[in-house]
């Protein structure tokens, strides 16, 4: 689809926690492409490991005996596995963004606006304080702060949530990095407000062509802005592909579960349900970890974990797929 | 008051005073402000707003659980608003409350067991008809009976949910206030739930107060709805014309805004709308107008009533007629 080289390569990225119940693994064997410009959405319930994937990609988890990480993680070409704190430092904030999901506690209380903006630039961009601080009122004018040299002078107090997401958002994107992570950027914000800060985020996209991957457990922010979305279920990827493809011919059974339980504009009478209760990582057996849920499960399902297969473009991981697409 | 209602409030307003200090004055919030409104017999009512609108602060008020500033409630033809001692604790009976955060709301130091007979043992059940009436609750959630003997944290967020919802429906209330019941909970869970309430809400007769910010959870299991905006209500009508023909400008900004699962609509939010402003320094006249799109003379000035513009079909703005 995007003729471009990916800028974010990860390969067979695992994250495993030792924890006092035993060893679990959060992320399993994770492929992942990121092209410039493009919109990945990671979507899954709680638990299933987004989070946790997204920190392994900014080099979150430290290396501990409790938490380890695996695989290969290449950005432009450059191996990030294995780098130092010190590395990851210089990477966070240039060339890697990171919004979360609450902007208050992303912003540091006593600090003005304008500061923690400009420190960016300063850390990063080797500035004098005074041009720092005139790119961050740039920068805040830029996602859409009115007053942006007023505002700049206030404390994160003095925002409203929205505002404080933008302010995040600037401080995520002035540096123009090359991938851009949000974690649940909208989750703790109104609905009115959620449409003006995604709205924003493809603008940024726009402006600096960096790859956004957009962490979220709300699949209509993904079906109108992302254009690829992974779903994960357990630490895996269940199904891949363009948002258009599989929102209109979902694959996997848990992908089908999860949109037909969204109330839409013609709700039943019912809602389908998916059954049971999401898994727990440390009880997890060698088989598909949705089949104790799944409606179509065979007895082999719980064997063995179906591989992710398909066309190049849309991918599956379940035992019964051919079988469905042969009906 | 009409016999058709189960709840039924007047004027309701509520104000909260926030301490100065530091030299500077006190402020006065107003939470809700001249809401009337009721909920009929056997429907579900639902309540939206954004953060802080007030949704929660008038589900409160309705249930006695906050002293109101004004306004009158009457519940099954009687008037409650003043009422205390023991005729509010038989009054409580009838009406419950499930919130958000199961975990929050069921002590986790108590077994299932504990925390679904206290409910019952308060209000002077044996302790026979409390075990009776315990397993028919958990049948009634679809909860095992070994969840008696286990803890809040030892179940998942919508199996706590189950839990506090069978709490809840103990004491054979008429009416249960359900204050978000599905936000904290998982996409998959939420449908499991939301089934729930709508089964329960036959089976047992309930007449219901629905309080969700989500859209399109209230569309899916209300009858009607009330749209709520600092503190007033400014669109009532049945859930489905709502949905077709909304009449209020800050309710078609609220359902443009929400996005819808279909890839082929691509985000729809063209124009800046601008944040919620403060509840502490409401705008004059009508509080929606600084965000208006369609904002007339009259809108800084008056406070626009609520008036039926269609049958059944209520807004409180200017610029309609």
């Amino acid at each position: 689809m995007n003729e471009q080289a990916p800028i974010l390569i990860v390969r067979g990225l695992s994250v495993d926690f030792q924890t006092r119940q035993g060893r679990l693994r959060a992320v399993d064997n994770i492929d992942l492409d990121l092209h410039p410009g493009e919109m990945l959405a990671v979507v899954g319930e709680s638990g299933c490991g987004k989070s946790t994937l997204s920190r392994a990609i900014m080099g979150l988890h430290e290396q501990t005996p409790e938490a380890q990480v695996s695989g290969s993680i290449r950005l432009r070409g450059d191996e990030l596995a294995g780098k130092t704190e010190r590395d990851w430092c210089a990477l966070r904030g240039d060339r890697l963004g990171m919004v979360f999901q609450d902007p208050m506690s992303s912003l540091n209380p006593v600090y003005r606006i304008g500061a923690q903006v400009a420190e960016v630039p300063c850390l990063h961009g080797g500035v004098d304080r005074r041009d720092a601080w005139r790119q961050a009122v740039e920068s805040l004018g830029g996602v859409g702060i009115p007053s942006p040299a007023e505002r700049a002078d206030q404390y994160p107090y003095e925002f409203s949530g929205g505002m404080r997401q933008r302010v995040v958002i600037a401080m995520a994107t002035i540096g123009s990095p090359d991938v851009l992570i949000a974690d649940e950027p909208t989750t703790a914000l109104d609905v009115t407000i959620q449409a003006q800060i995604m709205k924003l985020m493809l603008d940024m996209r726009q402006q600096t062509n960096c790859g956004i991957l957009l962490i979220t457990h709300d699949l209509a922010v993904v079906a109108q802005t992302c254009d690829r979305v992974m779903v994960m279920y357990a630490g895996r990827i269940a199904e891949q592909g363009p948002v258009k493809e599989v929102f209109k011919h979902p694959t996997h059974p848990y992908t089908r579960g999860l949109l037909a339980t969204i109330p839409g504009d013609d709700p039943p009478d019912r809602l389908p349900a998916i059954p049971g209760q999401p898994p727990e990582l440390k009880s997890l057996g060698a088989g598909c970890p949705f089949a104790p849920r799944c409606d179509l499960a065979q007895p082999h399902c719980g064997e063995r974990h179906p591989p992710l297969e398909g066309t190049p473009d849309h991918q599956v991981a379940c035992w019964e797929r051919e079988v469905r697409d042969v009906q | 008051m009409s016999n058709d209602y189960l709840l039924d409030a007047h004027n309701i307003t509520k104000e909260f005073t926030s301490r100065g200090g530091l030299g500077r004055a006190d402020s006065v919030v107003r939470a809700v402000n001249d809401v009337t409104l009721g909920v009929r017999r056997g429907e579900i009512l639902g309540l939206v707003g954004e953060s802080g609108c007030g949704k929660s602060t008038l589900a409160r008020c309705l249930l006695r659980l906050l002293d109101i500033d004004g306004g009158t409630i009457g519940f099954d033809g009687s008037d409650i608003t003043h009422i205390r001692g023991r005729r509010l604790k038989a009054h409580r009976r009838q009406a419950q409350l499930i919130f958000q955060d199961p975990y929050a709301s069921i002590n986790p130091r108590m077994s299932i067991r504990r925390a679904l007979h206290e409910p019952l043992s308060t209000h002077g059940w044996s302790r026979s008809d409390r075990e009776d009436r315990i397993r028919e609750l958990l049948e009634l959630v679809a909860m095992p009976e070994s969840a008696l003997r286990k803890h809040p944290h030892q179940f998942s967020g919508g199996q706590c949910q189950r839990i506090a919802i069978a709490r809840a429906l103990a004491l054979h209330p008429t009416l249960l206030v359900a204050d978000e019941p599905v936000s904290a909970l998982d996409v998959s869970i939420q449908a499991q739930i939301l089934n729930l309430l709508k089964d329960l809400q036959e089976s047992e007769q309930l007449t219901m107060l629905f309080i969700a910010h989500d859209l399109s959870v209230v569309r899916y299991i209300s009858d009607r709805i009330a749209v709520m905006y600092l503190g007033r209500i400014v669109e009532l009508a049945n859930a489905d014309d709502l949905f077709a023909d909304p009449i209020h400008p800050y309710t078609r900004l609220l359902l443009k805004s929400v996005p819808v699962a279909d890839p082929d609509s691509r985000l729809r939010m063209t124009e800046e709308i601008g944040d919620l402003p403060s509840p502490m320094h409401l705008p004059p006249g009508c509080a929606f107008h600084p965000r208006c799109p369609i904002r007339v003379d009259s809108c800084p000035h008056d406070i626009p009533p609520l008036r039926e513009h269609r049958p059944n079909h209520w807004a409180a703005c200017h610029a309609i007629d």
